[in-house]
């Protein structure tokens, strides 16, 4: 009983920072936009927040700081894809190669300290399930969520009845991008209270996939975010204890994002997929 | 401010913007630069010393620029048929494996080098198909699908070297043995530069070219890729024109993988040795060459220079090589961002002309 305890508890501390950038991309692409720079913008968040600590701030600020550097970085994606139209996919690849640059560069100077004030786990595993709760009444039960619903599904429809789609768009990126900044402090305060350059290790990419997999619904991100938590932990657990080799472990999360979306694919329900998702808005166009 | 289009766009305005956007992009990274607390310019002025100004990092030059020069011109083609394949670096790792397992496997003959260039093709192809696949079947996106691929690939070497292919010689170390000599790719001397690989590369480059816009595949590829309703109108078979073009790409990634370890390191070693993440500069190579595999024999010395660069600052200035993910990620940014001005023109009058009159366009 104790050892299902302690698992489920691990896999809740796995899946946080998977659960708070999910959310966070939810609510982007729920809006309409796809962000895939989440790789990128936790790697900035995670080194903003550990350098804000790092220098004797309290770590609401480092949080805060965390949050403000993935804000930055969705704002530039929200810059070139909606000022400059550019392909919102290959801005979230930039985006994400650039993050992991900036953060790998000026982390360089923090990389193998440990952290004094350490934060603690659960603040950030309970924080994320509250959002999860939150946005799911936000959706479904009030005029704002309706309206960011409607920018992401029709928004010539929207911009019809006077809203404005653009900055609907912007707010949700940022809003994305604090998320997955939040997500990243989670790992160099809490998690691993350190800065390691890749320390990310492509927990960005799997919110990506996560987001897919929970057919856009931040209820459903609960439990998609519990489901990866376990198999990490459980490749931590099963390391060297059963006859599988250690690589293989460690490739499982990935291949089984690819099953995933296969089976999710297979089974047609990307049709939960907001009906303008990807698509740059300008009015009297087509 | 707004944007005009311009109907037909010069050649001439599409090199300026490209142009143009590069320096940008060299101004954002030297502010990075700044921000680090190195001197841009000194930082730039090491990157041109050490490589260019210099005849062993020209030879470095070289050697970065034979992957990214197969690769590119591949991605170029998988780009134009709207298929975005970031898994290069996978591909590349396959394409590695593959070789290696005939290097190390099959008996040596005259015939051993081709046939790990036909297996490394085949293989990182066959990757690339896989996530064509997946698309067509199961509409599972192939920048998620690749993406993951890579991580699939790497783990797979790095298991493969540590056991069942590890080298009975090396002990604690995590790499194969070394390829008999009939495996090897000769070098030029005293550099690292493998130059059947980069003849290889050169005359793919000038043949998908070739390919693209003087044959009708090439032509239904382009069709494909810009207007995928007008192929089905058309009647062409989408299907098996992404599968020629998945084989390609990921086939030319896996070329790469065959000549970094038959031509430099002679065995499998561990991933992040074999490639430095060529796969991902490799995309800004086809993005600056705007989908024309010839011009990736300028786009890609170019970015060969900022990955020996990478190299130098690492050396002579004690930056971390992530400095080469800065300047991939700013110019790729500053491409995507710039493609605006060449199809539009920058009115600044605020007139604007009633919408609506021209009707649904």
């Amino acid at each position: 009983m104790d050892e299902i305890l302690n698992a489920l508890t691990r896999a809740a501390s796995f899946g946080t920072p998977l659960l708070l950038a999910s959310l966070g991309a939810i609510v982007c692409e729920r809006s309409g936009v796809v962000n895939l720079g989440i790789e990128g913008m936790m790697a900035l968040g995670a080194l903003a927040g550990f350098a804000v600590a790092y220098s004797g701030s309290s770590l609401w600020f480092a949080v805060l700081a965390a949050a403000l550097a993935g804000v930055a970085a969705a704002l530039l994606h929200a810059l070139v894809t909606m000022t400059f139209r550019a392909n919102q996919f290959i801005a979230g690849l930039a985006l994400t190669m650039l993050g992991l640059g900036v953060a790998g560069l000026l982390g360089k100077p923090y990389e193998g300290f440990p952290l004094s004030d350490t934060a603690l786990e659960w603040p950030f595993t309970l924080g994320a399930g509250l959002l999860a709760i939150a946005l799911y009444g936000v959706f479904f039960y009030t005029r704002a969520g309706l309206l960011l619903r409607s920018v992401g599904e029709n928004p010539a429809a929207a911009d019809v009845l006077g809203m404005n789609v653009a900055l609907v768009r912007v707010l949700a990126t940022a809003f994305g991008g604090a998320l997955a900044g939040i997500a990243g402090a989670f790992l160099s305060l809490a998690y691993r209270p350190s800065w390691t350059d890749g320390m990310t290790v492509g927990l960005g990419w799997v919110a990506v996939a996560l987001v897919i997999f929970t057919g856009w619904h931040p209820l459903k991100a609960v439990l998609g975010s519990l489901f990866f938590g376990v198999l990490y932990y459980l490749q931590f657990r099963l390391q060297g204890s059963v006859a599988v080799p250690t690589e293989v472990l460690a490739a499982l999360p990935y291949i089984l994002v690819i099953v995933v979306l296969a089976v999710i694919g297979a089974r047609g329900q990307q049709g939960n997929a907001p009906e303008s998702l990807g698509r740059p808005y300008r009015r009297g166009e087509r | 401010m707004r944007f005009t289009p311009l109907l037909n766009p010069s050649r001439w305005r599409t090199l300026q913007v490209s142009s143009l956007a590069v320096i940008v992009a060299l101004l954002i990274v030297g502010i990075v630069f700044a921000l680090s607390g190195v001197n841009p310019l000194t930082a730039y002025w090491e990157m041109l010393r050490g490589t260019l100004l210099d005849s062993r990092g020209l030879a470095e030059v070289a050697r970065r620029m034979i992957p990214l020069l197969l690769i590119g011109a591949g991605l170029t083609l998988a780009f134009r048929a709207q298929f975005f394949n970031i898994g290069a670096e996978g591909q590349l790792l396959f394409g590695a494996m593959a070789a290696g397992a005939v290097a190390l496997f099959l008996p040596i003959t005259p015939l051993t080098l081709p046939l790990m260039f036909a297996a490394g093709a085949l293989a990182g192809g066959g990757l690339a198909l896989l996530a064509a696949w997946l698309r067509q079947r199961f509409a599972v996106n192939e920048i998620l699908s690749t993406l993951m691929l890579n991580y699939g690939a790497f783990y797979l070497m790095l298991y493969l070297i540590g056991g069942p292919w590890k080298g009975k010689n090396v002990r604690g170390f995590m790499y194969s043995d070394e390829f008999a000599a009939g495996a090897q790719l000769p070098m030029i001397p005293n550099t690292l530069v493998h130059y059947p690989t980069l003849v290889l590369a050169i005359l793919l480059a000038i043949a998908l070219q070739i390919l693209l816009t003087r044959t009708t595949l090439g032509f239904e590829l382009r069709v494909v890729g810009e207007n995928s309703s007008a192929a089905k109108y058309a009647g062409l078979k989408t299907s098996s024109i992404v599968t020629i073009m998945a084989l390609i790409t990921g086939g030319l990634a896996g070329l790469a993988g065959v000549g970094e370890v038959a031509g430099i390191h002679h065995r499998l070693l561990e991933p992040g040795q074999i490639s430095l993440g060529y796969g991902f500069t490799a995309v800004i190579v086809a993005w600056l060459a705007r989908g024309n595999p010839g011009l990736t024999l300028l786009t890609a010395p170019l970015m060969a220079v900022i990955l020996a660069g990478g190299d130098v600052l690492k050396i002579s200035l004690n930056l971390p090589f992530r400095i080469v993910d800065v300047f991939s990620g700013v110019m790729l940014l500053c491409l995507i961002a710039s493609e605006i001005f060449i199809t539009n023109k920058l009115v600044w009058s605020r007139a604007v002309k009633p919408t609506g009159s021209g009707g649904a366009s």
